[in-house]
């Protein structure tokens, strides 16, 4: 193999499984050393420079980077690393100040934001301090968009949403709620120099060909619909025995709040089998905690109505058979039908998008399934000034995707509105500094903690489920987050080797706790895979591969379940391996200088 | 200053006939100087246990006094342990030996106190033919009172201050040959591929097996003039023979050129399988090993990989003709066998 190039920034950037995983690619180990050192200010601001809302992902974030972690691989459980951010969130100290502090000079740029939800919002604070005029426009009362509309209170305080909401419109964004935009031929006739389109995925899916449908209409609500209505306090109660059909974090978020609107006997039916439900593994916990039913193989074959008033649900039983690809089809049962009383049903099975706004004459290019064609990298629809991010762009995700939408979108406006290339994307920013402070000492806590995940505590049930508003998690307090950050491997303190110094002594092969590293005869990278320590099969993982050393031979480190822990540093006679703080930023249209403080234990 | 090694190991690591993983035979983390040849010899003592599957409670480490014998703390924590007197490491290993002749001994010494204070004792037990392995970490000073000179250290070889040894270096191999040891190697600390073969055929040697291993001491006699140095020894390591060892029951698989290569078979079943790189040395020959030492010598090479074995030679328990079973298995009805037996013997006598 030749020898890796470090130089490359996502080299190591793949090292931090979790940044890499994070799709807004937040620094999560930086943020959460802070955390551990009480720095909760600092936390906040790394985050919020990286994600914008970390308060409200705190809370609610899918948390792609949880699976990634490295504690998954070494240990079992990854690292709490959502639940940290709410604690930077929840005990920071003043961050306005620390924030870009507007009136900005106008360039006289003029955008129109369509939609307020994250990526809307995202775009407005990357642009703002750049002197752009923003119009943001949506048909809500306040800006926020689905994590206002479907988020539930019990989950999200709207005192949160609104903070870090206001963070940004208070840049001075110009916005229109309650106005909801009906012709983009008519924005594009208003001089915007660009127009993003954030409108999400607004249109929950029906079953309006299920017998019954129609008849028992009274008694059918869309999920997203009724969660909206309920969070704009039009709904206010809901009858008893409710079955909420659909097993994402939609149908989690209906049921549980049913349950608080007067749903005493709660059920949840879902098509798939349980552990392939689309809804996050503690979002179903917490459901059935609030004594929800999950049914699971249970396809719906009918609403059932009696004297026009919906009475409850037919279904049919199904398993689950997959083919060779892993394809699934569900087969039908022997078992007779199901019937599950209910007086409403809250249907929650997915989200479409939908742009009945758009002019289909405007040079905007729609696809076979009528979606925007939109450019993966640049976010640009085929009408060069419109641009497209969040769940409008390519069906819906989540809120730290629309993040990293939005930040790119801002990068491609920005770079449109000067008439440059919008494929020539500045790098990404990103600094590596010895962490060394003396011989043997990092300044990084480099123990490995062998404290497995904490929990977070609950309100208690008897007190949430009287209170919509009431929010379940009380998030960890200051002792448990110590404790949970140490649990961090510090992925972001890269083991760098410098293989002019290296005299072979096979000090930092004999120490590896994880015996990550080999030195040994170069060969392709199948074999020398197999001719490690221990074979490193796990191939979504890089090999570190040093040039040729004075034997001969090659020094091999597989990053696959390195500790980080900087042991072969510290036995190293040389200093031929260090141990160097990796930090790394996604290119935005506004740079918030990149503080690097100081690490502390 | 990491003082814990982290508990998490590979997930993979792979395991032994007995289900362990090297883990089961590290020891604690070592606080000799990063670099230290030592921890090199460690790890493969360690790994050469794991292979052979020995019960780490079948294993006793005896050392005396300095860096290398500071080593057993650093591999092996599962096993029994003492940490003896300076140079009189071979009289504890021998009343041990004679106590409990089941385990494995480990003796670790280093060049002072095997070469200076403890040379006595390093002479007897050679020529005692005690079962044990003898692992000498050989570095030519002493770095543990900062570097002097020790007796091993090559006349002409320069120390980090500068001043050049005036002496002639007692070349411990040689001398083991001397007196009679049934089993002597040399190796080097950077060269584990041949190490841990040597090592696993040392521990079922049925006798006293003797390792010298170079082990540059990085601290104080790693500088350029040095003759123990990493990079001197790499320039003059000369191996004699690329070796195997071959467990009980397990097929040979390499073959070597015809007359190349030469098969050492041990009482248990196990070989040792040489592939000769000297075609003028035979390993069970003693005058062709000295012969080949001395040439060597002569050419400033450092001769390494498995240099004489002999496995007829009797054990000092065979020499001594004790009991068959070990002392601390003897009962009180075996050891006051009673009046009877007493008469019995007095009559022998009339």
């Amino acid at each position: 193999m030749k020898p890796t190039n470090t130089r490359d920034p996502e080299y190591y950037h793949k090292v931090v499984d979790c940044q890499y995983a994070c799709p807004a690619h937040t620094p999560v180990p930086e943020y959460i050393r802070l955390i551990a050192a009480e720095k909760y200010t600092e936390a906040y601001m790394i985050n919020w420079e990286s994600n914008v809302f970390p308060g409200i992902l705190g809370r609610t974030c899918d948390r792609p980077c949880e699976p990634a972690c490295r504690r998954v691989r070494v240990e079992e459980e990854p690292v709490a690393i959502c639940r940290l951010k709410r604690v930077a969130a929840d005990q920071k100290g003043e961050v306005k100040s620390l924030m870009p502090q507007g009136p900005f000079a106008s360039n006289g740029k003029k955008i129109a934001l369509i939609g307020g939800g994250p990526a809307s919002l995202t775009v407005a604070r990357d642009l703002a301090p750049l002197g752009y005029e923003i119009h943001l426009f949506d048909e809500q009362i306040a800006g926020g968009g689905m994590m206002r509309s479907q988020i539930p209170s019990f989950r999200l305080p709207e005192t949160v949403l609104n903070e870090e909401v206001d963070y940004i419109l208070d840049m001075g964004i110009h916005t229109q709620f309650l106005t909801y935009v009906s012709s983009l031929k008519d924005v594009l006739s208003k001089n915007y120099d660009a127009v993003f389109v954030g409108t999400g995925a607004p249109r929950g899916k029906d079953l309006p060909k299920l017998p019954g449908r129609k008849e028992g209409a009274a008694g059918i609500h869309i999920g997203i619909e009724w969660l909206a209505s309920v969070a704009f306090e039009h709904t206010k109660s809901i009858s008893p025995k409710v079955i909420v059909l659909g097993g994402g974090n939609t149908a989690m978020d209906c049921c549980r709040t049913a349950r608080r609107l007067g749903g005493k006997d709660v059920k949840v039916v879902v098509r798939s089998p349980f552990k392939e439900m689309k809804a996050s593994p503690w979002e179903k916990e917490d459901a059935m905690h609030e004594d929800i039913q999950i049914f699971d193989n249970h396809v719906p074959l009918s609403f059932e109505v009696k004297d026009g008033k919906l009475i409850g649900m037919k279904f049919q039983k199904v398993r689950a058979v997959y083919d060779e690809k892993g394809k699934r089809e569900l087969i039908p049962t022997d078992e007779p039908e199901v019937f599950i009383e209910a007086d409403e049903v809250l249907v929650a099975i997915g989200q479409q998008n939908s742009f009945p706004w758009i002019e289909r004459d405007l040079g905007l290019d729609f696809d076979e399934w009528d979606m925007p064609v939109v450019d993966r990298k640049t976010f640009q629809s085929t009408l060069s000034r419109v641009f497209f991010g969040g769940d409008a762009a390519f069906g819906p995700e989540n809120v730290i995707t629309a993040v990293a939408h939005g930040h790119q979108a801002a990068v491609s406006i920005h770079l449109f509105c000067q008439g440059k290339d919008l494929l020539d994307r500045p790098s990404p920013y990103t600094n590596l500094v010895s962490q060394k402070m003396g011989i043997h000492e990092w300044s990084y806590d480099s123990q490995i903690a062998a404290d497995h995940r904490y929990i977070v505590p609950q309100a208690r049930k008897s007190i949430t489920l009287k209170d919509r508003k009431k929010e379940v998690e009380l998030g960890f307090d200051i002792q448990t987050a110590y404790k949970e950050a140490q649990r961090c491997l510090n992925c972001d303190a890269q083991t760098v080797f410098f293989e002019d110094r290296c005299i072979e002594c096979d000090a930092c092969m004999d120490v590896c706790p994880t015996s990550c590293i080999t030195f040994t005869a170069n060969a392709e990278e199948d074999e020398l895979r197999q001719n490690l320590l221990v074979p490193a099969e796990n191939k979504s993982q890089d090999l570190l591969v040093s040039d040729t050393l004075k034997t001969g031979r090659v020094m091999i480190k597989d990053e696959d379940v390195c500790l980080h822990c900087g042991l072969c540093a510290e036995r190293c006679p040389t200093s031929a391996w260090d141990m160097q703080k990796y930090f790394y930023s996604v290119t935005k249209a506004y740079q918030i200088p990149a503080s690097l403080p100081a690490i502390q234990k | 200053m990491s003082y814990l090694k982290p508990l998490f190991s590979h997930p993979k690591l792979p395991k032994n006939k007995l289900g362990y993983t090297l883990k089961e035979y590290e020891g604690s983390l070592s606080t000799l100087c990063a670099g230290c040849g030592h921890d090199s010899i460690s790890a493969a003592i360690v790994k050469a246990c794991f292979e052979l599957s020995i019960e780490p409670h079948l294993v006793a480490k005896i050392s005396g006094i300095g860096c290398s014998s500071k080593t057993p703390t650093y591999f092996l924590g599962n096993s029994h342990g003492f940490n003896s007197v300076h140079g009189r490491m071979p009289s504890v290993a021998t009343g041990a030996n004679m106590a409990n002749k089941e385990l494995v001994y480990f003796g670790v010494s280093g060049d002072g106190d095997s070469a200076s204070i403890g040379m006595g004792q390093f002479v007897h037990v050679i020529r005692r033919n005690l079962n044990m392995v003898y692992v000498v970490m050989n570095n030519g000073c002493y770095g543990l009172t900062k570097g002097q000179d020790s007796a091993t250290a090559d006349r002409g070889s320069k120390n980090k201050s500068g001043s050049v040894n005036p002496f002639e270096a007692i070349d411990l191999a040689s001398m083991a040959i001397e007196l009679g040891a049934s089993f002597v190697a040399q190796s080097f600390s950077g060269d584990k591929q041949q190490l841990i073969p040597l090592l696993k055929a040392a521990i079922q040697h049925p006798g006293f097996a003797f390792i010298n291993v170079i082990s540059p001491c990085v601290t104080f006699n790693n500088n350029p003039g040095s003759t123990k140095s990493y990079d001197y020894v790499r320039e003059h390591i000369e191996a004699t023979s690329a070796l195997d060892f071959v467990p009980v029951k397990k097929e040979i698989r390499v073959n070597y050129a015809e007359g190349a290569s030469a098969e050492v078979g041990m009482h248990d079943g196990s070989k040792i399988h040489l592939n000769k790189l000297r075609m003028d040395w035979d390993p069970e020959d003693r005058i062709s090993v000295v012969n080949a030492l001395q040439n060597a010598k002569v050419k400033e090479e450092i001769l390494t990989g498995l240099l004489y074995v002999n496995t007829d030679w009797k054990d000092l328990y065979q020499t001594l003709n004790i009991t068959d079973n070990s002392l601390n298995q003897l009962k009180e009805s075996d050891l006051c066998p009673g009046t009877e037996e007493l008469q019995h013997i007095n009559e022998g006598f009339r």
